[in-house]
């Protein structure tokens, strides 16, 4: 077999899991494996992000600066109630996503197949509506695919495109307060009442939360009990 | 991005009147057939941009609607990226037909699942709905009056392949350059290269490598100062630009388009030309249907060697070095299970004593390990004889830094993997390679490694050393075109007589 990412050949390990139930061997050789870092150990309660490497300055309790800063605002308070990311944004996971993403080889979303849907089941279950971020018309044109619908369609459960995004300059471009200033890009695709339902919401990268907030907020308007997320990385 | 059929015109699904029966381009049966209008007010910006060139639409700095009036009347044309073949699908831009090399996924621009190709998409995605755009139309091309301003001599065998490759230049044919390590293999494109702009005509050298990409361009704008010349590799800041003279890593050879009259491949040997058919692909791609084609190698493939012993494949060979002294030739010496040795945390006794004579002599050495893992190992050892040695390979960071400090003396002994086998040239140094049974170690390999040395005049010679647990035939076909090269340098009267 060859390395999904690499693309040198290796022996994928199999063992008797492999012949007794249906599940696939790693698409990915081991050393491609092992450099995506899994997100373990204390992490801030409400944005997922490790507090081990953090300053003792930088977080307090269990809350991250940034989340203290959330928190602290009355209008952005308690908008999402946790993030939980699989993966650390480390140099390796960034080239990961940019062949992914910005060059388009959607394949690569099978590498996190697994350990995207463990974090899932970890964190939520199916009594949550799955919301994938959408992206504005323009830019799926140019994408061809949503990689947050790519990763919702991991879960293998029912997913409901709820919301819809204006296009605008790229997110990655703009500092934290540029993006808090930006008005809100998500509204609503139909009337739909959320009456008391949970949501999770599905995206690639949680870098500083503002794009996971706006749209938890026009979700929260429309009746939703709570809006939690699921990323792949937490930058 | 989807195409409609009118009159056997394609046009984008996004200018159509209507999107009724809109498909991907690759579902499309279409033949090209137009031919450019005369008296078209074409836009010089677009054509130029796009001679010699096949590239995606993202690529094209240019409306959609400009793009397609200059396809309507014949300036462009449109080419489906994926096709399907017989047993899968086919890249066009990349001439991949590797099945692993193929995923599909929910295309949002033609609402199909879309194929694409894996292989090159580093370049842009090219998928079933993806059209490639390349131009109809070129534009004159200035020739050159004397452009080589080069006041250096030619050996006796540079100048009878020289004189080969400008024949080749002038004829359009093909030519295999066979120059050993050393030879000055850059020296013999000269009189060609120069001939070949006196003649109006465009050429390009490809190189597999980025570093000999960085490393000819300058010298090449030395020798001819009045003629543009670009310098093309992953970032490079030429992209986009065309010149009579282009030197090209071979992916980036991909968007070319019947763009040459004269395409030098260099080094044909090395990773990844031998075992990548892209690169062979991209070349055949990027020069036009009347144009010479020559390869330069130090190591030809074992079936090439053998079509130019029998005289299938034109041929020249320069046997001997520019220096004119003999090419050091290898020796072997069995060095028992050293990975076991490894293991144990010490060196075989006779690879540890050649270490410690080079280190005792203060002579310079590489050497060259199969593994990435071997080469930790060796370095923990050897670091305990002398600090300053140390070990690269290709994922180095400080891979520069190292040979850098290797180049200024101040490393006695260098662990490497084949990263180094080519292209690196310190004058007076030895070579050791520990394992040389290991598959890597191809007989081409092998033949490089030994060229390290013995490169400058003043120390023509130096050992090289093959430490094998076993021999392998690559190691004796290594060993043997080493001295068929020797004996065919002395009948030709090539070598120094002292």
């Amino acid at each position: 077999m060859n390395c999904l990412l690499c693309h040198t050949p290796y022996n994928p390990i199999t063992s008797w899991q492999h012949f007794l139930t249906l599940k696939k061997a790693d698409c990915l050789c081991a050393k491609c494996r092992n450099a995506l870092l899994k997100i373990a150990g204390d992490i801030c309660d409400i944005c997922g992000r490790p507090s081990a490497g953090l300053k003792p300055s930088h977080h307090q309790k269990r809350l991250c600066a940034d989340c203290i800063r959330w928190q602290a605002d009355d209008e952005w308070k308690d908008v999402l109630t946790k993030n939980r990311s699989v993966y650390m944004y480390n140099d390796f996971m960034k080239e990961v996503v940019a062949l992914w993403k910005f060059r388009g080889d959607y394949a690569v979303v099978q590498a996190f197949q697994d350990e995207f849907c463990r974090e899932f089941y970890r964190h939520f279950d199916n009594t949550f509506l799955i919301v994938p971020v959408p992206l504005s018309a323009e830019r799926l044109f140019e994408r061809g695919f949503n990689q947050a619908k790519a990763l919702a369609e991991l879960l293998a459960l029912p997913i409901h495109e709820l919301l819809c995004r204006r296009h605008l300059e790229k997110q990655s471009k703009k500092s934290r307060l540029e993006r808090l200033r930006t008005e809100n890009v998500f509204h609503l695709s139909e009337q739909t009442s959320l009456q008391g339902k949970p949501i999770v919401l599905i995206d690639d990268i949680y870098t500083t939360g503002t794009t996971l907030r706006h749209a938890a907020k026009v979700l929260l308007k429309a009746g939703a009990a709570s809006v939690s997320s699921l990323t792949l990385a937490r930058g | 991005m989807r195409f409609i059929v009118d009159k056997g015109r394609l046009i984008p699904e996004a200018l159509a009147k209507t999107g009724k029966n809109a498909k991907p381009i690759s579902h499309i049966d279409f033949t090209s057939s137009l031919q450019p209008t005369p008296g078209f007010p074409y836009s010089p910006e677009l054509l130029s941009f796009l001679e010699g060139r096949q590239l995606l639409l993202e690529e094209l700095p240019f409306s959609l609607h400009l793009i397609q009036t200059h396809y309507e009347h014949g300036y462009l044309f449109y080419e489906k990226g994926i096709v399907k073949t017989k047993h899968g699908w086919r890249c066009i831009r990349c001439g991949n037909e590797d099945g692993r090399f193929f995923a599909s996924f929910p295309c949002a621009r033609c609402h199909t699942v879309c194929t694409y190709c894996r292989k090159c998409i580093m370049m842009g995605r090219v998928s079933e709905c993806t059209p490639l755009v390349a131009s109809r139309f070129s534009f004159p091309q200035p020739r050159y009056l004397s452009p080589l301003s080069w006041n250096g001599t030619l050996s006796k065998g540079q100048q009878r392949a020289a004189g080969a490759v400008e024949h080749a230049v002038a004829q359009n044919s093909e030519l295999t350059v066979w120059a050993v390590c050393g030879a000055g293999k850059t020296e013999v494109l000269f009189q060609g290269i120069a001939r070949a702009l006196e003649m109006g005509k465009r050429v390009c050298i490809a190189t597999p490598r980025t570093d000999v990409v960085r490393e000819l361009a300058p010298r090449l704008r030395r020798v001819f100062p009045g003629v543009p010349l670009i310098a093309l590799y992953g970032g490079s800041e030429d992209r986009g630009k065309s010149a009579p003279l282009v030197i090209s890593t071979t992916h980036q050879l991909l968007r070319f388009y019947r763009a040459f009259d004269v395409m030098v491949i260099d080094e044909v040997d090395a990773f990844p030309y031998s075992v990548e058919p892209m690169l062979e692909y991209a070349a055949a791609k990027a020069r036009k249907a009347e144009s010479s084609l020559i390869y330069l190698t130090a190591t030809p493939h074992p079936a090439w060697q053998r079509d130019i012993r029998r005289g299938k494949r034109k041929a020249v060979t320069i046997p001997a070095r520019y220096h004119g002294f003999p090419l050091p030739v290898p020796s072997f010496e069995w060095c028992g299970n050293w990975r076991r040795q490894l293991k144990r945390g010490r060196l075989p006794r006779n690879v540890a004593a050649w270490v410690l004579s080079r280190m005792e002599t203060k002579k310079q050495a590489f050497l060259f390990v199969p593994q990435i893992d071997v080469l930790e190992q060796v370095v923990h050892i050897v670091k305990q004889w002398h600090e300053r040695v140390e070990g690269v390979h290709a994922e180095d960071p400080e891979r520069a830094e190292k040979v850098q400090a290797f180049r200024d003396g101040r490393i006695p002994l260098l662990v490497t993997t084949t990263i180094l086998e080519r292209g690196v040239t310190v004058p007076n140094i030895d070579v050791a390679v520990l394992g040389a049974e290991d598959d890597i170690f191809t007989e081409s390999a092998l033949v490089q490694i030994a060229g390290r040395v013995g490169r400058s005049a003043q120390h023509p010679d130096g050992d090289i050393r093959f430490f094998h647990y076993g021999k392998t035939r690559g190691m004796v076909a290594a060993k043997r075109q080493i001295e068929r090269m020797n004996k065919e340098a002395a009948e030709r009267g090539l070598l120094r007589t002292q």
